[in-house]
């Protein structure tokens, strides 16, 4: 144990020397929430219609109106016919077009019905799905402010059956993000994010440095236990890790209002385990890589998989079977489930207890495998 | 020219030897092509459901039938209190409640409206507003059976159609992605790291010493690099097309093209990034962050440019992924030409010629 | 006769299809100053680096220190001090923190390694170079240094790989110097080396070629052997039948 301490005071000031790695630790959370949450939205807004309108009517006019002051939409260019709108979708000017049919109007008078023809950019799937919709219940609201203007025009017979129509209210309330907020869902993750590059890549940077200058050998000619080497390596990453949680928690708080409902310690808490697991991995990296740039394609290599299959960006829930399995084991998961919990759902430490219990079990293989992958005799 | 080919010659056995490093470059965008490429979509399936219903009547269970059958939800039966659905939410079980008045079809028959309230957990926004619209389309659907209406008047269809995408593969979109985040990460470590190295073992001195122009000498490093990335871009679209249905539907070779604008491109990113550090740590550390973050936040891979507000669009400018993704979406999936795709082509010309004139300037300085 | 405190029998060390060290057998008395000589290539860091326990010996066996160099590799650590070809001290430490972290590795106090530090520098006349990076070190101070800090827990035995590879011959005769006071203290000496002028200082010396010990004794009996003036000329002799060349 006494070992120990003069380890740890080694790896501290080796990591104070750098120039890169403090300013790192302090600067690189504050740029990352500082910026990154406004870029990313799934809110679709802005999206430019191009409206190929072959009636001319009055009912065309108005229907071209209630998109052109819709939120959702910008009102690109109003072109002659369908073919110099999807000049305009090729040239990248427009995300959407709606053509009304020359019919429009008299088929909505005389016939009672008509349509329009919706054709949307969908190379970003959820972006064509939920314009199409956004269109769909312009259309909509539109027709229902038909019916209502005209139904004395109906026959008597279907205007009573018509005003008996009886009515569910659906009313749908989002719990814990009424506002629909995507940065409050996003910055949770990016803690994460920060969390898992940090405290990933410099472990799995600094072994293999070790091994590259040599001083590795003057190291495993001493009588030091393996346990003691890398637990010392390990614990520098935790104080890394904490300093930019406690960053992170209070720019959160400052700039977007955001506190975690579960308590700062229930996060400080989660975030330990989680860093001892990615840390873990960095050795583990370290340890098998001859040079440093094989440990960087690796380390590289497992954050991304971590990051893109730990639900961040895309839910776990729609992946196949297989991608579940593997975040099943995926530390990232586990803690951006904990953190979301506890920022936006108000849930307790008891409440992620789940999470942190996998968390810790991730932890102990992956810093067990640490301790036996680290040889001191070749 | 001679002493040109010696030298890219000994850079290439000098990567090929390396067979560890060589496995590892030449591996991962497969694996992470197919991982990411089947495993990565904004699909909202599985959507964990409960539903409460003080009092069951036929209304009610009809519609918690059609919500138990429908294939996006995954039913987790009724709960017996609010209280029992609320800690459940919080403690991430469920996704959507389903909660229905008391005596909703005495309710409905008699005074001819009662409330069905969605409760979403919308902690995630996409997610949450889905399921509701999801359970409101089977709620207003069954009411509609139900009701056993007369058509309603005034109704107006829509003819919808998906251009490009008409499945809406989440792959359309996130394959041109992932090409340029595997791309970019690996084309900058590689070339920073290993010129770092050299430097911090001091042959990079020797070698700048050497007959050859310094411009000469750092386009010989950059050679074998390049046909390496060159290779794992050709892996990816093989796997893209024969894998994931991806389709090719512009010119391969203009696709070509703009992959090597891209890879030069990145590979001078590198260059620049080995004249500012002189640790190969801090390489790593570099080329990581700034390859990273901004292609997955910025570059249009995920989250659209267009959604975000001006000065971040103007800050995504200048991620080269962005517009290599952009490229890559036109001519691959949309199929369109170069006289769509050249403005993209442009700007990732610009920026190589900026980035090595940077790296040019630097180095010299540091000679002087 | 004094005890052996270096014991080794048949010792070999094979990479795949190369055998880097062929059964090598020999001891070393404690106190010595033993020198261990050959070529390039010729295996000695691998035999270094199987007696320190960083390598794993592939066939033969061996005691240093009285402890078994197969299973008691780690207590073998704690009677041995060791200083590698490569310069291996942490470049981005200074001096004492260097001095302060291998004490400290090998269980000494704050207390006693804060009172040995000053010691050390006085002696080494280092002592406005407490605070200097080790990387801001010329290569001979730099080679001074580590080989004080290889012994500065009182080892039973040191290990010195090439300690005076690169430097000029006045610093040589200094670090040799130091050699001797160690061994004035009751540390054995094991030294690798290629200076051939460097054998004459040691007590007995062995020259391997190829991976074998070839000859083993005093250097005055050597050159009487092979009846030469000088070792240069003993080790020219015995390196004629090399077949590895320089890697």
């Amino acid at each position: 144990m006494k070992t120990l301490k003069f380890l740890i005071e080694k790896e501290f000031k080796q990591m104070f020397r750098n120039p890169l790695i403090p300013r790192l630790i302090v600067l690189f959370p504050t740029m990352v929430l500082l910026v990154f949450p406004w870029a990313v939205s799934f809110e679709i807004k802005n999206i430019r219609v191009d409206v190929v309108d072959h009636s001319k009517s009055v009912y065309s006019k108005r229907l071209t109106d209630k998109i052109a002051a819709s939120q959702y939409f910008i009102l690109h260019d109003t072109p002659p016919d369908y073919n110099a709108a999807m000049l305009n979708m090729e040239n990248d000017e427009t995300d959407m077009i709606v053509e009304i049919p020359a019919s429009f109007d008299v088929d909505l008078v005389k016939r009672r019905e008509s349509g329009v023809g919706v054709a949307v950019n969908s190379v970003n799937g959820t972006q064509g799905l939920l314009g199409s919709n956004y269109v769909m219940q312009i259309v909509n609201d539109f027709s229902s402010e038909l019916r209502g203007e005209l139904t004395q025009t109906l026959p008597p017979q279907t205007r009573v059956s018509f005003m008996r129509l009886k009515k569910m209210n659906i009313v749908p309330q989002y719990k814990y993000n009424p506002a629909l907020d995507y940065k409050k869902f996003m910055i949770p993750g990016f803690m994460v994010l920060l969390l898992t590059i940090l405290c990933g890549i410099l472990p799995a940077l600094n072994i293999v440095m070790e091994k590259e200058n040599g001083t590795i050998n003057q190291i495993n000619v001493t009588p030091i236990s393996k346990m003691n080497f890398i637990l010392a390596k390990l614990i520098p990453y935790w104080a890394v890790g904490l300093v930019v949680m406690i960053i992170s928690i209070t720019l959160s708080f400052l700039i977007y209002g955001l506190w975690p409902g579960g308590g700062v310690v229930a996060v400080l808490i989660s975030s330990i385990v989680f860093i001892l697991s990615v840390s873990g991995l960095g050795i583990i990296i370290s340890n098998y890589s001859e040079t440093m740039q094989q440990a960087s394609f690796l380390v590289m290599f497992f954050i991304l998989i971590l990051v893109l299959l730990g639900g961040m960006f895309t839910p776990v829930s729609s992946m196949p079977a297989w991608a579940q399995a593997i975040a099943a084991i995926n530390p990232f998961n586990y803690l951006t489930t904990a953190f979301r919990m506890l920022y936006l759902n108000g849930s307790s430490l008891a409440d992620v207890s789940g999470n942190l219990l996998a968390l810790g079990a991730i932890a102990v293989v992956l810093n067990g495998w640490a301790v036996f992958s680290y040889k001191k005799r070749g | 020219m001679k002493q040109f080919i010696a030298f890219v010659k000994k850079e290439f056995r000098h990567i090929i030897r390396d067979n560890r490093t060589l496995l590892i470059i030449l591996g991962m965008p497969v694996v992470e092509i197919l991982l990411f490429g089947f495993a990565v979509n904004m699909e909202v399936q599985n959507i964990r459901v409960a539903v409460y219903d003080p009092t069951p009547d036929a209304f009610t269970t009809g519609i918690a039938e059609r919500i138990r059958q429908n294939s996006y939800f995954n039913y987790r039966g009724s709960v017996q209190t609010m209280d029992e659905m609320e800690e459940s939410m919080r403690k991430g079980e469920l996704d959507l409640a389903v909660v229905f008045q008391q005596n909703f079809q005495e309710e409905l028959v008699h005074s001819g409206e009662a409330d069905v309230q969605l409760l979403s957990n919308s902690s995630d926004p996409n997610r949450g507003s889905i399921a509701a619209t999801y359970a409101t389309a089977i709620i207003a659907g069954f009411q509609r059976e139900q009701t056993d209406l007369i058509q309603i008047p005034f109704q107006i269809q829509t003819e919808n159609r998906m251009i490009y995408n008409p499945l809406m593969k989440s792959s359309y979109m996130f394959v041109p992605g992932i090409m340029g985040l595997v791309l970019m990460i690996i084309c900058t470590i590689m070339t920073s790291v290993s010129i770092v190295r050299e430097k911090e073992r001091g042959t990079m001195e020797v070698l700048l010493a050497s007959p050859l122009k310094q411009g000469t000498m750092i386009f010989a490093k950059t050679i074998p690099y390049m046909v390496i990335s060159f290779i794992d871009f050709v892996i990816i679209l093989l796997l893209s097309y024969f894998v994931l249905d991806v389709p090719v539907n512009g010119s391969l070779l203009l696709l070509f093209f703009v992959a090597i604008l891209y890879i030069t491109l990145t590979l001078s990113y590198g260059l620049t990034v080995s004249t500012l550090v002189d640790k190969q740590v801090n390489a790593v550390i570099f080329s990581a962050i700034t390859a990273m973050i901004p292609v997955l936040m910025l570059s249009g891979m995920i989250f659209p440019v267009d959604n975000m507000p001006g000065a971040l669009q103007a800050l995504s400018a200048i991620v080269p992924a962005r517009w290599f993704i952009e490229a890559v979406r036109k001519v691959m999936i949309q199929g369109l030409g170069v006289t769509i795709a050249w403005k993209e082509m442009l700007v990732l010309t610009g920026m190589t010629l900026f980035l090595l004139g940077v790296t040019i300037m630097k180095t010299k300085k540091r000679l002087e | 006769m004094s005890k052996k405190v270096i014991e080794v029998f048949n010792l070999t060390k094979k990479f795949g299809n190369f055998t880097a060290v062929d059964r090598i057998s020999f001891d070393v008395k404690e106190g010595e100053i033993f020198g261990f000589l050959g070529a390039n290539g010729a295996g000695k860091t691998t035999a270094m680096q199987m007696l320190c326990g960083i390598s794993m010996p592939t066939a033969g066996e061996g005691t240093v220190a009285g402890y078994d160099i197969i299973k008691e590799n780690e207590r073998i650590k704690r009677n041995i001090g060791y200083m590698s070809q490569k310069f291996s001290l942490y470049e981005d430490l200074k001096v004492w923190e260097n001095i302060r972290l291998f004490g400290g590795i090998y269980g000494l106090s704050d207390k006693t390694i804060a009172e040995k530090t000053n010691e050390l520098l006085k002696q080494l006349d280092f002592e406005q170079e407490r605070n200097t990076l080790v990387k801001y070190l010329p290569l001979g101070w730099k080679q001074k240094l580590a080989f004080s800090v290889a012994i500065f827990h009182e080892p039973r035995i040191v290990f010195l790989d090439e300690p005076t590879g690169g430097v000029d011959p006045a610093m040589r005769r200094q670090f040799w110097e130091m050699i001797y006071d160690a061994a004035d203290r009751g540390i054995t000496v094991f030294v690798t080396t290629h200076y051939m002028d460097e054998a004459e200082y040691c007590n007995r010396v062995s020259i391997m070629v190829d991976g074998r010990i070839d000859a083993l004794d005093t250097p005055a009996e050597l050159r009487r052997r092979f009846s030469a003036d000088s070792m240069d000329e003993v080790f020219r002799q015995l390196a004629r039948k090399a077949k590895r060349g320089d890697q």
